[in-house]
């Protein structure tokens, strides 16, 4: 027979096989750890959950009660750090995506952006301790503690706005300049509506990022526990990051059930961000023309 | 070379060289192109057809690396000069490209959005004019008069080449520049594209690029042939293709190379 299997396509098939199943398993792996946090989480906090728990103040040392300042403090920072870094960000990821030439100029800022991925949030923390609270004086606030946590996701956000309107192909830039547009106009037509639901993605990166980081705000604006609200950007507030790391680590006699629920509400509230973002971001995309 | 009188002539080139960094694309190059008519520019790969095509709108410079010397004159304002606004240089000066490119809107945004960069939003009754007439004007309104509100990039090649041609015409343009209008095209839409061409030569200055000896002969009043970034021969298209005046003219369309 001229088509029958020979030796070496056994040996190819059996090794295909077996590569397929190992990297199947290596993609079914990483869904288990997802899997069993979250299990544990409902599990052992679940049973802390209650309407209550969300809208109460903590009681007696922080060993009862419930979030509530924790959780509008973490909507504060989250708010405000948005509202700088997300002009700033995408400012930054229109001027590089459409304006910047390949110079040094651009290849400085570009070392700069990655540089300051790379930056442990430990260092954000003692950065935003030092510029924002002590040199600029905002002393210890949502502000200063958002703008620590603003810079601290600059890079995500300008890096996907940047790759997100890379991504609208160049033939409809070159249409629009043939038209008599300017470079502003064809952003604002063109680019920004094609990319909308890429920078989003760059946005909720950051803001799932910003709900759960605990260092930055530690030593610029979030407050172990508070017996007020904040009522301005200059007041100091508590956080839910920061609220857990108290609950677990600081209040000796706690019950057990009291930091899973807090962890649980924490993930359940980025997932929620989240998920808001995906539907927001796939009615964008459906607008896309082509 | 083919003599004309100054206000008959649509653009007037003189002594114009270009570089792409070190590399010369175009040498020396003098044409005139005359009011009304279509003119192509044939020549094999790589003669600065396109290249030569493109300068007349100031497209290639985006590149940056470009330079460029000597005079283009447009309705005898040079546009290579340092007071000209490359805004309206686009403007007065439309550009067709290979590839269908209709931007990612409406057929309608499309139409109206070299108008709206001029005039603001309009209303109702103005826009709707300028939609129907600019597809009128490339035939294509009672094919997709329906169509409007679909995306543009829904629609057949054909149809967006047109679209491509209609989106240039509400801010007047004077010269229409075309380069291989047809090539992403089958024979069918081309012989229609060409039939459009032949019919806006009444109202435009049109130049047209082309790889198509046929498409040259069929559908231009004049033809130049370039050759290495120099123009080799330049007349009517009749007596081009029948007695070339120069050995590689006559090469080059008996397909002696390409």
């Amino acid at each position: 027979m001229k088509f029958s299997q020979t030796p070496l396509d056994q040996k190819n098939r059996r090794n295909e096989k077996l590569f397929r199943m190992l990297f199947m398993m290596m993609a079914v792996l990483l869904v288990l750890p997802v899997l069993a946090v979250l299990s544990v989480l409902i599990y052992k906090g679940g049973p802390a959950l209650s309407w209550d728990f969300f809208i109460t103040n903590p009681t007696q040392g922080m060993t009862a009660g419930g979030i509530w300042p924790a959780l509008v403090g973490t909507m504060w920072l989250v708010a405000v750090a948005l509202s700088v870094s997300v002009p700033l960000g995408v400012s930054a990821a229109i001027y590089l995506s459409e304006y910047a030439k390949d110079n040094w100029l651009t290849r400085v800022i570009n070392l700069a952006i990655i540089n300051l991925a790379g930056v442990p949030s430990i260092v954000h923390a003692l950065f935003g301790l030092g510029a924002f609270v002590l040199f600029f004086g905002l002393g210890k606030s949502i502000l200063a503690a958002s703008l620590t946590l603003a810079v601290m996701t600059l890079p995500e956000i300008i890096v996907t706005s940047r790759e997100a309107m890379q991504a609208v192909p160049r033939p409809f830039r070159e249409a629009s300049w043939s038209l008599g547009a300017t470079r502003w106009q064809t952003i604002r037509h063109i680019v920004l509506p094609n990319s909308g639901s890429g920078i989003l993605t760059g946005i909720i990166l950051g803001v799932s990022r910003t709900v759960g980081e605990t260092a930055p705000i530690m030593f610029t604006g979030a407050a172990f526990f508070l017996p007020y609200m904040p009522e301005t950007v200059w007041d100091q507030t508590m956080a839910m990051s920061l609220h857990l790391f108290v609950v677990a680590t600081q209040v000796p006699d706690a019950p057990e059930a009291l930091p899973f629920g807090v962890a649980l509400s924490l993930i359940a509230m980025v997932l929620t961000l989240n998920t808001l973002s995906i539907i927001f971001r796939t009615r964008l995309r459906r607008k896309k023309k082509w | 070379m083919v003599d004309a009188t100054t206000d008959s002539l649509a653009i007037r080139v003189r002594d114009l060289s270009l570089w792409y960094g070190d590399f010369q694309a175009l040498f020396n190059i003098d044409l005139d192109v005359k009011k009304g008519i279509v003119t192509s520019l044939i020549g094999p790969s790589g003669c600065g057809k396109s290249t030569f095509l493109r300068s007349v709108n100031r497209i290639t410079e985006r590149l940056g690396y470009v330079r460029t010397e000597g005079q283009i004159k447009v309705l005898g304002e040079n546009i290579l000069a340092d007071d000209v606004e490359l805004i309206q240089v686009r403007k007065k000066i439309g550009m067709v490209f290979q590839r269908p490119n209709p931007l990612p809107l409406t057929v309608r945004e499309n139409v109206l959005f070299a108008w709206r960069l001029v005039h603001g939003k309009g209303t109702k009754e103005q826009t709707d004019e300028i939609v129907e007439q600019s597809l009128q004007q490339v035939l294509l309104w009672d094919r997709i008069k329906d169509r409007l509100g679909d995306v543009a990039t829904s629609l057949a090649l054909e149809e967006q080449q047109k679209l491509c041609i209609a989106r240039l015409l509400p801010v007047q343009p004077e010269v229409l520049l075309m380069d291989e209008p047809c090539s992403a095209l089958d024979p069918a839409a081309t012989a229609a594209v060409e039939e459009l061409i032949w019919k806006l030569r009444e109202q435009y200055t049109i130049m047209i690029v082309t790889h198509n000896m046929a498409q040259a002969r069929r559908a231009s009043d004049e033809c130049v042939f370039m050759l290495m970034g120099k123009i080799i021969e330049h007349r009517p298209t009749d007596e081009m293709f029948l007695a070339p005046e120069h050995q590689e003219t006559a090469d080059y369309i008996e397909g002696r190379y390409g």
